[in-house]
């Protein structure tokens, strides 16, 4: 990421302290909502060969090529099942366009900073690395994704190394 | 506002400004100069001049400015050209255009070269006008208007008139024609730096400022006409000292489109168009004649200025997305509408029809948007051919065909580098020198011909030369001396390619023109990478021609969809050589896994696409299977597919834009259902085949069932 980049993503994050609940099985997470583009179905998704299984293809979305990964595939969630429910958040990362599939998108939610709680050393699919915090509400618990952070991550395979380092 | 804003925009228009000056003084017939071509070449010195002044490029300012004096000279006829001294304004214009890199980059422009080039510029004022400095003299010349100068154009004389008549402060009155209070009071803030504003008064129709300042009309100009059009704007100088004012009006009909650098781009842009195509050699018979027909294409110009905007290229992108997306929102449209009934729905199904017909006609305007005409291409090679033909003592003559053919922006960029090469060889090793040619029976000038035509959905560029054309016998003892194994009835086609093998030169002299055998090879690749192809046709003696072969545009290819499994994919068309259903005798085990199919006597490897890309559901017999026989990066194998669907032309969409490169594919595609289709890679898919084979082998070897995906 770029100096830039990272400016950028602090002005925002202090600009912003909406997040959008999306729920994947029973958890619920939350992404900056600055970072959200649009909703929208899953439908028309495009295989891809020759890669990781969360990586489900690639869709048209109004005539530009977005990558569809599926959340719960990363995070080896059980029942990962299409239907009329499942949701696709695009999101606007590092200048690219991601969609990622989720069970459901419930609320927007503004969280003050009292009520984020800084992650816990945990976690081996998913890091603390890739997380904002914890945000508590009440008896709900969000965690907080740094989507930018998770989606451009080696490992998930979505940019070139190449292309991020230039 | 800070003014500095603004430096991009002086930048690129001085960029164009000394392009044309280049291209005029080129054109310039050094026995009888066209007396409107030497206004232009002054005109575009005098702009850049009042550029630079005004954004403190002192340096720039002070080269330009010793430039125009002596231009002066020269379209008044007080200074006799002769070719020497062109050369020494093409090498000033190239000072320049250094000057003006460096300032561009933020630093100070060399001072050493710019105290020679204003050496050599004084040097020449000195010895043909025998003048002591020419600076300070051409200085305080009164720049009377020459009397064959034509009416439309006063802007230059009034402008240097204004300023030799300037000494010290004086009054300004300038008017504002139809400009709003927002704009009229960001003016006004950037009068203030030029001096005391006095009354102001007037309404949005007419606003009148009174201004003492000590800077010149044109200087005022510039700086607004960033902010407003030079129409809206007057400016009349009452100076103290009772000289009759001068008026700097700009009537829409002589804008003065060369005589501020903070002109309209347009204005500059449609000129050299109309003035290259009235111009032509060909165009050039009688003096009279041709003077007139000049004129006549300049009045042209001048009513077709305000005809082009300038763009970024990823608004056009953006539109020609949108346009495609629009495009597959109609074709969705016409499939629900194909089925209702055309008589209870008659409305519905004309406007359907409608509504096809003007999304196409709308797709084919918007790509025609990114075309650009090979003139840009074209217009930078008559200086590189006169620098390098007289490097080497050689008398050619170049001859451009075909200069408003078109090509996509993004090949036309990258079209230069390859091009230029062609014609340094051409220069260098085709074309002989004056004696040799008399001695073969030609005439002693050489002739180099750059042509450019469309053929279907190509474009072809030829560089052809008449001269000694390529020899069979020195290509084929140096590829022998390069360790080549040559079959003894090599065709001559298969030894021009020779050339392209990196190393290759036969050029029995290294010289710094061409010749170090780092080059062809380049060459060729880089038009590999555009989609393109090189073919060499040379004939002893006669001369050479050397073909690039590109692909109209890059958004949109040929292809042929193919089905394999439940999933579309597109094939390049241009890599297609045919397909076939394979009979069972003909296909051949190799090494227990590979299998080879003979096809007329050659066997070619098969690559079943479903392994490749791990598609599942696909007919696994090779039998029932179609074979298209693809070739890329020169390697040919049969590419096993389900079926065949048909040809199109699809849009190519970049899959790194948002996701990353895949191993096997090149981009993507939207198809008419909405649906995104890959675009296979035919040579990435041969190296990702043989990856996976090898991967499968081993995982055999190992006695595992698991085969791992790459």
């Amino acid at each position: 990421m770029t100096a830039q980049a990272s400016v950028e993503a602090i002005v925002s994050e202090a600009a912003s302290n909406e997040y959008l609940v999306f729920s994947l099985g029973d958890e619920e997470y939350a992404v900056d909502i600055l970072k959200v583009q649009e909703i929208r179905g899953y439908e028309n998704v495009t295989r891809i060969a020759n890669v990781p299984e969360f990586i489900k293809g690639v869709t048209n979305l109004r005539g530009v090529i977005v990558p569809i990964i599926d959340l719960r595939l990363k995070f080896h969630l059980e029942n990962v099942e299409y239907g009329g429910q499942t949701v696709v958040i695009v999101v606007n990362v590092a200048d690219r366009i991601v969609g990622i599939v989720v069970d459901g998108v419930s609320d927007v939610m503004s969280l003050t900073p009292d009520q984020i709680k800084p992650a816990p050393e945990f976690g081996v699919t998913l890091s603390s690395d890739y997380l904002n915090g914890i945000g508590s509400l009440d008896d709900r618990m969000l965690v907080l994704v740094d989507i930018e952070k998770l989606l451009t991550h080696e490992e998930m395979q979505l940019v070139d190394r190449t292309a991020t380092q230039g | 506002m800070d003014i500095s804003d603004f430096y991009d925009t002086f930048f690129e228009e001085a960029e164009e400004l000394l392009a044309d000056m280049e291209r005029l003084l080129l054109e310039l017939d050094v026995d009888d100069p066209d007396v409107e071509d030497l206004n232009a070449i002054f005109r575009a010195a005098h702009s850049i001049k009042g550029g630079a002044g005004t954004f403190g490029f002192t340096v720039l300012q002070e080269t330009t400015h010793i430039l125009e004096n002596l231009l002066d000279y020269t379209r008044r006829g007080e200074l006799t050209l002769r070719r020497d001294i062109v050369d020494t304004f093409l090498e000033t214009k190239d000072m320049l255009h250094d000057q003006l890199d460096a300032y561009r980059n933020g630093s100070e422009p060399d001072a050493e070269a710019f105290e020679r080039i204003c050496r050599i510029l004084q040097q020449i004022a000195q010895d043909e006008l025998g003048l002591r400095n020419a600076v300070s003299a051409a200085a305080e010349t009164p720049a009377a208007a020459p009397a064959a100068e034509p009416k439309p154009e006063p802007e230059p004389e009034v402008s240097s008139a204004s300023e030799a008549t300037v000494s010290g402060a004086r009054q300004l009155t300038i008017t504002l024609l139809g400009v709003s209070a927002k704009d009229r009071e960001l003016l006004v803030d950037e009068l203030k730096h030029f001096g005391e504003i006095g009354a102001q008064s007037g309404d949005e129709t007419r606003y009148q400022v009174s201004l003492e300042s000590s800077e010149s009309q044109s200087d005022i100009e510039a700086v607004l006409c960033f902010i407003i059009e030079p129409e809206q704007l007057q400016i009349e100088a009452s100076a103290a000292g009772g000289a009759p004012s001068v008026k700097a009006s700009a009537p829409a009909a002589s804008a003065p489109a060369a005589s501020t650098a903070a002109d309209e781009p347009d204005q500059v842009s449609a000129k050299p168009a109309a003035e290259s195509a009235a111009a032509a050699p060909a165009a050039k018979p009688a003096a009279a004649g041709g003077a007139k027909a000049k004129a006549a294409a300049k009045a042209k110009a001048k009513g077709g200025e305000s005809g082009t905007i300038r763009v970024p290229v990823d608004k056009v992108d953006q539109i020609i997305n949108l346009v495609g997306e629009l495009i597959i929102t109609q074709s969705m449209l016409e499939q629900t509408a194909s089925d209702m009934d055309i008589v209870s729905h008659g409305p519905l199904v004309n406007g359907m029809n409608l509504l096809q017909r003007n999304a196409r006609d709308l797709q084919e305007a918007v790509m025609s948007v990114r075309m650009m005409p090979m003139d840009y291409v074209f217009s930078r090679f008559p200086r590189l051919v006169r620098d390098l033909a007289d490097k080497l003592g050689k008398d050619v003559e170049l001859v451009t065909e075909g200069k408003s053919t078109e090509l996509d922006k993004s090949l036309i960029e990258r079209i230069i580098d390859p091009l230029t090469h062609l014609v340094r060889n051409s220069l260098d090793h085709g074309l002989e020198s004056p004696d040799k040619r008399e001695a073969a029976g030609k005439s002693p000038t050489g002739r180099l011909t750059l042509s450019a035509q469309h053929q279907g959905g190509n474009i072809l560029i030829e560089v052809i030369d008449d001269g000694a054309g390529l020899s069979r016998d020195r290509i084929l003892a140096k590829a022998r001396a390069n360790g080549l194994t040559i079959p003894d009835n090599i065709s001559d086609d298969d030894v021009w390619q020779m050339i392209f093998a990196p190393g290759f030169s036969t050029a029995e002299q290294v010289s710094d023109v061409s010749g170090r055998g780092v080059g062809m090879d380049v060459v060729k690749r880089n038009i590999q990478e555009m989609g393109g192809h090189v073919e060499i046709m040379s004939q002893p003696g006669k001369g050479t021609t050397t073909r690039i072969v590109l692909p109209l545009t890059l958004a949109i290819l040929d292809g042929m969809s193919i089905r394999c499994g439940e999933e579309t994919f597109l094939l390049p068309l241009n890599a297609v050589l045919e397909s076939l259903q394979p009979l069972a005798e003909d296909i051949y085990s190799m090494a227990g896994d590979d299998q080879v199919l003979k096809v007329r006597d050659e066997y070619l490897p098969i690559i079943t696409l479903h392994h490749a890309l791990d598609i599942p559901g696909a007919k696994t017999k090779v039998t029932e299977a179609i074979a298209v026989i693809v070739q890329g990066e020169g390697r040919r194998y049969a590419l096993l597919v389900d079926d065949l669907v048909g040809q199109q032309q699809v849009v190519v969409k970049n899959l790194e834009t948002n996701y990353r490169r895949v191993p096997g594919i090149s981009a993507a595609t939207i198809l008419g259902d909405g649906s995104v289709a890959l675009i296979l890679d035919i040579a990435d898919l041969h190296r990702l085949d043989r990856r996976k084979s090898q991967q499968r082998h081993q995982a055999k070897h190992h006695h595992s069932v698991e085969v791992q995906p790459a």
